[in-house]
């Protein structure tokens, strides 16, 4: 194609998908569309599946079995999560194993939430209630991206998810109206948490240069600051009725905007624990690399258990 | 990694109830088909939303082409008369 007709071909695709038409596997799409959509679904991939370990951590040491069987179930679902997204990346030609390497050798990217620790209980409701509900704000959006598998894949998770966005409330519920010390554990969660929770919908608006494209493309559907502040207007209240405050001195009600304002996101420790710098970076990889080599006896199980049964077949077949 | 590794991808159908078709659910990798009907369970079948599988290897699905779509289609979007509605029916007739 000359480069004339691909930026005609170019302005076609984006007139059809800003009347909301929606992009299939084998329609033609521009080379970035697919390049920033395996990125970013990848990447979502990634950050289900190291998702898994924070909270895998206090799954032997859950207070109860109902606590137990939820969270067991939540973390099965990150699993399922990863997957769904990682056939979603294949669809635009992307290999899965390639993005799993480029995972477990430190490559790519996934979301800088999951590097820092939970060192108690509390953290399990912190994480469902405020990085669930954070994620869930972004894949809410995403339920309307253009690209139909990345989309459907988005739908199925946002059912999955609202349990366990409600699942960690209901810990911290309870914490929250537990004994003092166990009061302090929530509030203590909650104050370790709250900022790397806004964090996760990533820079401010005029600071992040993809978006503006992504946006054009109707891949993403709010900018980064817009599901922010929705996030912040939704949980202020939630955090107020059971009784814990706010981490920010400068969080308040303006009536004219009909939104919280709130204090200076620190961007610093936003870019440094992108920079592998975080509390866990290296923890995490480490157990994701562990995992891997310790499953692979059982990989290799299937592949001989499957190729015997593959000759068994054609024997019975030639035989008769 | 090994090569090995590299499990083919299995297109996943679920039945939801009896009295409905499979409907395509999405995919996975599995070294054969009897792995790809367990993983399919694990994967899409955790909130009871099925009571049959199908599994079928992505590669032995053929496809028409998205280009296609004009000479394949359009034939049928002039031919109204295949519609009821394309049938003038006195009211007093009723449903029919």
């Amino acid at each position: 194609m000359s480069k004339e007709e691909i930026l005609n071909m170019e302005a076609r695709f984006e007139r059809y998908v800003a009347e909301e038409n929606k992009v299939e596997p084998k329609d033609w799409m521009p080379e970035k569309y697919r390049k920033t959509l395996i990125r970013q679904i990848s990447q979502h991939a990634h950050s289900e599946v190291v998702g898994m370990l924070p909270e895998a951590n206090w799954i032997s040491r859950a207070p109860s079995l109902r606590r137990k069987v939820a969270l067991l179930a939540k973390v099965q679902d990150e699993a399922g999560h990863g997957l769904y997204l990682y056939s979603a990346a294949e669809t635009l030609g992307a290999d899965r194993q390639q993005l799993v390497e480029d995972l477990l050798s430190g490559k790519a990217k996934y979301s800088s939430i999951f590097n820092y620790p939970t060192p108690t209980w509390a953290d399990m409701g912190a994480i469902g209630w405020l990085v669930d509900g954070a994620a869930i704000a972004n894949q809410v959006m995403l339920c309307r991206t253009s690209y139909g598998p990345y989309a459907r894949a988005m739908v199925k998770i946002c059912k999955e998810e609202s349990f366990h966005q409600r699942q960690g409330y209901e810990i911290m519920m309870a914490l929250a109206a537990g004994t003092p010390a166990q009061k302090k554990m929530a509030q203590d969660a909650l104050n370790r948490w709250w900022w790397p929770s806004l964090m996760m919908f990533g820079p401010t608006d005029d600071h992040s240069p993809n978006s503006a494209q992504s946006m054009k493309w109707r891949i993403k559907r709010k900018s980064n600051d817009e599901l922010r502040q929705e996030f912040i207007d939704k949980t202020v209240p939630q955090a107020e009725f059971i009784g814990l405050s706010i981490p920010d001195p400068d969080l308040k009600w303006n009536a004219e905007r009909g939104h919280y304002d709130f204090g200076e996101i620190n961007w610093d420790e936003f870019y440094n624990v992108i920079a592998g710098n975080g509390k866990c970076n290296r923890e995490r990889l480490a157990a994701r690399n562990k995992a891997h080599d310790e499953g692979k006896w059982v990989r290799e199980a299937a592949n001989a258990y499957a190729e015997k049964q593959r000759v068994r077949q054609q024997k019975q077949t030639s035989a008769a | 990694m090994s090569k090995n590794d590299n499990w083919k991808i299995w297109e996943v159908f679920i039945r939801s109830k009896n009295g409905i078709s499979h409907k395509h659910v999405g995919s996975l990798h599995a070294p054969d088909a009897e792995m790809a009907i367990k993983n399919a369970r694990d994967v899409y079948t955790r909130r009871s939303e099925g009571i049959s599988i199908w599994v079928v290897p992505s590669e032995s699905i053929t496809a028409s082409r998205p280009d296609e779509k004009e000479p394949l289609f359009a034939p049928a979007d002039d031919k109204v008369y295949r519609h009821p509605t394309f049938y003038e029916i006195p009211d007093e007739i009723g449903h029919m």
